[in-house]
């Protein structure tokens, strides 16, 4: 178990847990991004943050939510 | 808005994600018969059309771009509202082929709320390049609502949707929608929600069912309507509190991501029946771009160099095409100068054909500047922006998307400070809208272009470019400033959407484009020709001078204290480029020729020139501007605080180039 921040680029994950407000956790969610699914690492170029492959759709995360989601490795 | 509703008028609405082509759709839909205005009482764009099709009047709106139909956000809850209370005939729910599973959480909340759906299957071209195989008929047959595939962006299958839209809106079947199954604990609470809604008035304002379920999701504008209506709705609420401590206790999550889930479930469920993927997916251009442009590295130098690129290429191309108007307004003004009496002709020639002149002048480089920034911003390039300047943001206090408010304010300020509403956190939201007038916009080139040329002229490029730069530094330093003395606080978490790169469509471009330079030039017949005028006629009877000479000690020690460089800028205010025409008009000479009668009668030296420009750039922004930060932030006195601040700030920096600069040269 990582937080997202720490995930490599081109990894499979599963998102374990989300650590945010009800809001943010809703927004993520109507965006697709919900606990259990499983998404792929694009690219993680800047530290802490990154793009995930959501569903088909690319996802930017900041590093300050990225830190706060859970995940573990998919092989 | 209420519509009479005849057999040969239909009122259409376009529902979809943002950058799943609404727009685009939009424009081939209506083409040029367009209407940008507000949705009432709030400054979300509102957007709509007409056509005629078949002997059928069709009216089109276009709802703002949004991934649900909650309450979190204004273009949510305006499009919703519109749906619900205006009652559109058929809502078009654009969705991306490319994009479809996610697309489709948007279409199950329309179905759920039993309109009549069509669904445009947009970006077929996309889906087809990366062998998506898309099953549109048993799409169609899962949804229960027509499927129309189609490439908004090269104008193919708007004939097809346009008659699916109109065959929808003129059947009498009962729109079925989707009653999803939410398992059976959530449906008896949903049923007890549903007995107890149906006695509240409440009810008149929608299906049950859908009022149940937000009610679950708690939804605070639904909730609001209970608690308006007194004693039966808070027994709802009571009922409904109820309800969620039953369900997050069985489920163990919150009843809106519950929700949310059984939605993506059906949905995950539905794509294992259309949609056929390779098995493994190549790596998109789009991916291969994105790990350069948003690499650590390169991705503020390359947004950088795009940035001075566009300056660089806005600044060559009209140059020769502002020469040409000008000598031809010069002619112009010559040729009036003669006329009697003398004061018609000083208002023809220095008054209206000076000042307009020089302000028309500068439609070429206000075209060209809003084709690139458009450009940028249809090829999905704004997003990474955003995400490459987010950690730059964060750490001054502010959110990544706050760039997009400030690099829109290299256009004009207006749209650029409403772009802010995009912005969920308030505190981050008002900084942004404080410091988006320190962006240099297109109203200030040409004060830029007139100085830069004849004080710089082989580095007017570099000069004008360095504005941009001072513009932004302090936009940067003044939002760190007021988010650690005025807002302290946490700022939001940057999430943000990165659509695949894509070529701009040309039609929507230039459409875009269009209206921003009509904008420009119907302000110019209003508000810059009057000014204009006014400032003729002050100038004409001898009021200029004593005005300009009374405020002009405070700019002394900037180095420009003479008496027409401040009537110049007090003029300013009503619009940047008024500076321009006021000079104009106190030298009676037109664009050409000013800025060399600037240097010779005025007697500034480059220095003084440069020192002008960052004020013109960073006083008190013009009255459009104060005005949409008035109804932007619902204060006066934050609008006060914006007149205030920037003129201190143009003031200290005017100052400090001048008198340092001074230092350094001698």
């Amino acid at each position: 178990m990582i937080p997202l921040s720490n995930a490599k680029a081109g990894k499979q994950v599963k998102i374990l847990s989300i650590d945010a407000g009800s809001g943010l956790q809703r927004r993520l969610a109507d965006m697709g991004l919900t606990t259990g699914l499983n998404v792929k690492v694009v690219g993680s170029q800047r530290p802490g943050s990154v793009v995930l492959d959501v569903r088909g759709s690319r996802l930017a995360l900041g590093r300050g939510i990225s830190n706060k989601i859970l995940v573990e490795p998919v092989s | 808005m209420p519509f009479i509703k005849t057999k040969n008028s239909i009122t259409l609405a376009l529902a979809g994600n943002p950058n799943a082509g609404k727009t685009s759709l939009f424009n081939n839909l209506t083409g040029s018969k367009q209407h940008v205005g507000n949705w009432p009482g709030v400054t979300v764009e509102k957007k709509e059309g007409s056509l005629k099709h078949k002997g059928i009047d069709i009216k089109v709106f276009d709802l703002p771009g949004v991934y649900s139909l909650t309450a979190y956000s204004m273009d949510e809850i305006i499009a919703r509202d519109f749906i619900i209370s205006s009652k559109p005939d058929v809502v078009i729910n654009i969705v991306d082929a490319s994009n479809l599973e996610r697309n489709l959480y948007l279409t199950m909340q329309l179905l759920e709320m039993k309109v009549k759906v069509v669904v445009a299957l947009n970006m077929m071209d996309i889906a087809r390049s990366r062998d998506y195989h898309i099953d549109v008929d048993e799409l169609s047959r899962l949804l229960g609502v027509p499927v129309v595939p189609l490439v908004a962006a090269h104008n193919q299958g708007t004939e097809d949707i346009l008659n699916a839209a109109i065959a929808a809106a003129r059947s009498d079947i009962k729109v079925e929608g989707i009653d999803l199954n939410y398992g059976q604990e959530a449906e008896e609470e949903i049923t007890k929600l549903e007995k107890a809604i149906v006695t509240t008035p409440v009810s008149h304002l929608f299906i049950s069912r859908w009022l149940a379920l937000k009610l679950l999701e708690d939804d605070e504008r639904i909730i609001k309507q209970f608690i308006k209506i007194g004693i039966a709705g808070e027994e709802v609420l009571r009922i409904k509190d109820k309800s969620l401590a039953h369900l997050s206790r069985v489920h163990g999550k919150e009843a809106g991501i519950f929700i949310t889930d059984a939605r993506y479930g059906f949905i995950g469920g539905l794509m294992k029946d259309i949609l056929e993927k390779p098995p493994t997916e190549k790596k998109t251009l789009s991916d291969r771009i994105d790990d350069v442009v948003l690499n650590n590295w390169l991705g503020i130098p390359i947004f950088a160099a795009i940035l001075f690129g566009l300056f660089q290429l806005t600044f060559s191309l009209s140059s020769p095409i502002i020469d040409w108007i000008n000598s031809g307004f010069s002619r112009l003004s010559q040729s009036t100068a003669d006329i009697s009496p003398e004061w018609l002709g000083s208002l023809l020639s220095d008054g209206i054909i000076g000042g307009l002149g020089t302000v028309v002048a500068f439609v070429p480089v206000i075209f060209l500047l809003y084709l690139c920034l458009s450009i940028l911003e249809y090829s999905g390039y704004f997003s990474r922006a955003a995400f490459v300047m987010d950690r730059l943001m964060h750490r001054i206090g502010l959110h990544g998307r706050s760039f997009v408010p400030l690099v829109l304010g290299f256009g004009c300020s207006v749209p650029a400070i409403m772009a802010a509403r995009t912005i969920d956190n308030p505190r981050d939201r008002l900084v942004t809208i404080l410091v988006t007038p320190l962006m240099s916009c297109g109203a200030r080139m040409p004060v830029y272009i007139l100085l830069a040329g004849a004080f710089f002229s082989a580095y007017q490029g570099l000069v004008i470019f360095s504005m941009y730069v001072l513009g932004i530094t302090l936009a940067i330093l003044l939002a760190w400033f007021f988010r650690k003395v005025i807002f302290k606080g946490e700022s939001s978490h940057f999430v943000m959407e990165l659509p695949p790169y894509r070529l701009p469509p040309v039609a929507g471009i230039f459409t875009y484009t269009w209206q921003q330079v009509r904008a420009f030039l119907s302000r110019a017949g209003t508000i810059i020709f009057l000014a204009v005028v006014a400032f003729w006629f002050l100038n004409y009877i001898g009021a200029i001078e004593p005005i300009g000479r009374f405020i002009s000690p405070i700019f002394a020690p900037a180095g420009f204290g003479q008496w027409q460089a401040s009537s110049a800028l007090v003029f300013g205010i009503l619009g940047k480029e008024i500076v321009v025409g006021a000079f104009g008009t106190m030298f009676g000479v037109s664009e050409g020729t000013l800025g060399a009668t600037i240097a010779a009668q005025l007697g500034w030296t480059p220095l003084v020139a440069f020192a002008f420009m960052a004020m013109s750039l960073i006083y008190t922004p013009c009255v459009a501007t104060l005005a949409t930060v008035k109804r932007e932030t619902g204060s006066l006195k934050w609008t006060g605080f914006v007149i205030f601040y920037t003129f201190a700030l143009a003031w200290i920096t005017a100052v400090a180039i001048y008198q340092i600069g001074s230092l350094l040269i001698s």
